[in-house]
């Protein structure tokens, strides 16, 4: 008699549940770390540099220790961050269910992939090198050419060009109705959406969300920055000493906090193997003043993250800096102009004080707000799927 | 001309002694106040409003021999920080706010900071509050006094040989001044006003330098009283594109002597000054509503007065879609020119001969701009002004400061407020409200410490291992003692 009720009762409910499947994953309700939940439902960004006013302007955010930041992307919903942290972690949104976005985006590369220039569908090519993608909520501008101005717009390069993960529009939407999964979890993270299919746009947002919660804030720099001074020693401090004055010239272009100016620059980088000069952000803004000008990297765990330039060519970052002190346009081409940024020249530093520099730049590490992998993927598919023969290891580990 | 000269100098030396008087023989060693009187006056151009200088705290001397930055580790906000006469051969760096260093003169003997050729920078800073003066700074390789994001500074009374790139540097600080500083031998700008807002640069002399000051991507500033002589060029505004601060506007520049600046450009190739023609007197280059009124400006070879956008000026760096390059709006009120242009560079001597004159202008407009008007410009040479209209501006003297009359402060926070910050940027990282991360939910720790926030206070300075489930927490030591309790009390209060 019990037993046939409870029978009965489970019955009920899976039908009661269909057409819905049986769902394994439900989405975070809580924000990720360094966020705190607010009224609606919201994750706003707390850091110890909104105790500061900017200097300069209205959030422009640059330049000095204790300086706000500029104006942050944040606002979003737990499950909204949950849901683009597995999609971003999921193959199955490129055309052959291979490539998620964190093939070129792997946590354990500080967010980046390790390569000289990224690999995209079949074994692919690729022209520049993957941007780390911490502190993306700050950018303004994205990509190395500076040619999106929104992560929702930048997304949309490497999900549909025929040589990254190569889907479509069509193709992507596709795919993820036909998973019930994430028919669930999108209603689940867009609650007050009407339709029951999942809308390219809701993807855009959900992995915008995930990617403005990659914080990396709070290094031994920040703790200095922040009133302490024995969080670096000797040599770091002499470091930042060097990095800040006008003989390198370092912090003019790499402003702290962020480490970067948010501008695209020209600084005279020729490209490795004799391959003909990348043009950079002169075809981004249909300007010859711009030829070879990309948009200055932050240096926010710039350690975890070599090779460097948008070409890889630097394999530490001892020859990276280095580069500055060769002599303005060294490696500019006979008969190639270019508009040199005027804060290269020739500054002339010694060993010692790259040495140091290296020294400073290694504090600005932080990776304890590494978003967690997913375990199994509304997809079915596995995180794991990596190719041996690049030697990228396992995500999931 | 000589004699006018030598008169500022006297003038200059009298005001200067009068003050070094007043420092030596007015004050015992005891009394901190570094500022003269005549800064307390109360009248509406003082620097009481900058508030740097104000001191608090206990007094620092170093002498002959001894470390400033040993002194600048000791220091805390509101301290004093007294250089007597010596050498000293060190870069010194201020990242706390309101620190005052102070050089001591005695008998004509300066405190001297020398890089010898190898430092790079004399004194850095990105403290809020901070006042340099007295200090004589030479042979650096960077700079005399940077500042990097500091708001409320004053630097004053100092003299600077040969420190580099620049002399005085102050870069994203609000609300400051620059005065009584004496700049010579720099190959970029002696003083260098960049990405400020709200600054006074008054009563210095520059000379012998490339730029003896430049106002650059700055808003609010006012030029005055200052003698600019023998530079490449003597005052400048610029716009410089590529930088994250895209305007300059709402400049004066007036009672200025801006002389002979004829010194051949050996600044280094690649910078913006290095374009610049020798025998500038003052030039403008993409920045708005500018205004030069009541300066002398004379014997200045290629022209007295140079306004033009970045296609004229020859700078070849790359452009700057956010950055607007026209200079609009500039008013050329009433200014004494005299025997401008005498050796005009080529291509302003082809524009003259166009007017029929050998000679180069008092005033040259060149390149696009909109909305400027000029008084009584029959009285120059000029050259390009007809789209200017008649001024209907007669003067600025409603103007007596463009520094704030209260110091800019900091975003005001609560210590509870500091204490939440600092859990959601520290904390959180490893703890979770109600599940696991790398260290216990906070649930957990609050049913431990329930009503003991002096508990995790002390946990949270000097952890000790007590769960073998979990690893061991690092010590939060770096945070302030008021932070480490403010962040306890918050932990405390969390729901969820």
């Amino acid at each position: 008699m019990t037993i046939s009720l409870i029978v009965g009762a489970a019955i009920l409910a899976i039908l009661a549940f269909r057409p819905s499947v049986v769902r394994r994953i439900t989405l975070c309700a809580t924000c990720p770390p360094g966020f705190e939940l607010t009224g609606n439902n919201t994750c706003k960004l707390r850091t110890l540099y909104q105790l500061y006013v900017s200097d300069s302007g209205e959030d422009a955010g640059v330049g000095g220790l204790k300086t706000a930041l500029p104006a942050v992307r944040d606002g979003f919903t737990p499950q909204q961050i949950d849901l683009g942290r597995y999609l971003f972690f999921d193959p199955v949104l490129s055309k052959d269910g291979t490539l998620s976005c964190a093939s070129c985006h792997q946590p354990e590369k500080g967010l980046s992939d390790g390569l000289k220039t990224s690999i995209g569908i079949n074994d692919a090519k690729l022209k520049r090198a993957a941007p780390s993608l911490w502190n993306v909520a700050f950018y303004r501008k994205l990509f190395w050419d500076a040619r999106a101005t929104s992560l929702e717009e930048q997304m949309m390069g490497p999900l549909y060009s025929a040589d990254e993960m190569g889907s479509t529009k069509e193709q992507l939407t596709a795919t993820l109705n036909d998973i019930d999964e994430y028919r669930a979890l999108f209603k689940e993270a867009f609650p007050e959406k009407k339709s029951d299919e999942i809308e390219v746009s809701e993807v855009y947002h959900a992995i915008a969300a995930f990617e403005s919660s990659l914080i990396s804030l709070n290094s031994r720099y920040d703790q200095y920055a922040h009133g302490y001074a024995e969080a670096l020693n000797k040599n770091e401090i002499e470091g930042l000493n060097i990095f800040r004055s006008f003989v390198a010239r370092c912090a003019e272009c790499h402003t702290p906090p962020l480490f970067t100016n948010q501008q695209v620059a020209v600084i005279g980088l020729a490209e490795p193997d004799g391959l003909p000069l990348d043009p950079g952000a002169q075809e981004t803004y249909n300007d010859p003043s711009l030829r070879g000008a990309f948009k200055v990297p932050s240096l926010r765990n710039i350690d975890r993250t070599a090779p460097y330039t948008h070409s890889g060519k630097f394999s530490t970052l001892r020859e990276m800096i280095e580069f500055y002190t060769l002599g303005r346009g060294h490696e500019v081409a006979a008969g190639e102009k270019l508009h040199i940024h005027w804060h290269i020249w020739e500054p002339e530093l010694k060993d010692h004080e790259l040495d140091r520099l290296v020294d400073f730049l290694k504090t600005l590490t932080d990776e304890t707000f590494t978003p967690r992998v997913p375990d199994i993927l509304p997809s079915g598919k596995s995180v794991q799927v990596r190719r041996q023969d690049y030697n990228i290891s396992s995500l999931n580990q | 001309m000589k004699v006018i000269k030598n008169i500022i100098l006297v003038i200059t030396f009298f005001a200067f002694g009068t003050y070094i008087g007043k420092l030596i023989f007015g004050r015992s060693s005891d009394v901190p106040a570094p500022a003269p009187t005549y800064f307390q006056s109360g009248v509406s151009n003082d620097s009481s409003g900058i508030g740097a200088g104000t001191i608090t705290g206990k007094i620092i001397n170093v002498t002959a021999g001894q470390s400033i930055q040993d002194a600048v580790g000791k220091a805390t906000p509101g301290d004093l920080i007294r250089i007597y006469p010596g050498v000293y051969n060190e870069t010194v760096y201020i990242d706390k706010d309101n620190i005052t260093l102070q050089g001591v003169i005695e008998k004509g003997e300066w405190p001297v900071l020398d890089g010898q050729k190898t430092m790079n920078d004399a004194i850095l800073y990105s403290g809020n509050g901070v006042l340099v003066e007295n200090m004589k700074i030479t042979n650096y390789k960077g700079n005399g006094i940077m500042g990097q994001a500091g708001n409320n500074y004053v630097i004053r009374n100092n003299w600077i040989v040969d420190t580099g790139v620049y002399g005085i540097f102050p870069q994203f600080g609000k609300n400051g001044v620059v005065e009584r500083n004496v700049l010579t031998g720099i190959e970029d700008a002696a003083i260098y006003i960049g990405m400020c807002d709200n600054i006074d640069v008054r009563f210095n002399e520059v000379y012998g330098n490339v730029a003896g000051i430049e106002i650059e991507n700055s808003r609010h500033a006012l030029v005055e009283f200052n003698y600019a002589h023998d530079n490449t060029g003597g005052i400048l505004a610029f716009l410089t594109p590529g930088l994250p601060i895209k305007t300059c506007y709402d400049v004066i520049i007036r009672n200025n002597y801006v002389y002979n600046n004829n010194t051949k450009n050996f600044g280094a190739v690649g910078s913006t000054v290095s374009h610049i023609p020798k025998g500038t007197g003052i030039l403008i280059m993409a920045a708005d509503d500018i205004t030069v009124e009541n300066n002398i400006i004379m014997g200045n070879d290629n022209a007295g007065i140079t306004i033009t956008d970045y296609g004229y000026a020859g700078v070849d760096h790359a452009s700057d879609p956010e950055s607007e390059p026209n200079s609009d709006r500039i008013t050329l009120l009433e200014n004494f020119m005299s025997n401008n242009g005498n050796d005009p560079i080529d291509d302003v001597k082809a524009l003259m001969v166009t007017q029929l004159s050998k000679n180069g202008p008092d005033i040259i407009a060149v390149g696009g701009g909109a909305g400027s008007c000029v008084v009584n410009p029959a009285r120059y040479r000029t050259f390009g002004l007809d789209k200017y209209a008649n001024c209907t501006a007669t003067d600025t003297r409603a103007v007596k400061t463009y520094m704030l009359p209260k110091p800019v402060t900091p975003r005001a926070t609560t210590l509870a407020e500091k204490g939440k910050m600092t859990y959601f940027a520290v904390c959180s990282g490893c703890h979770a409200y109600s599940t696991r991360l790398v260290g216990p939910p906070l649930n957990v720790i609050q049913a431990l410490y329930k009503n003991n926030p002096k508990g995790i206070e002390d946990f949270i300075t000097k952890p000790v291992h007590k769960r073998d489930d979990y690893p061991e927490m690092p010590p939060q030591n770096y945070l302030t003692e008021d932070t480490r309790k403010a962040v306890s009390e918050y932990i405390l209060t969390l729901t969820k």
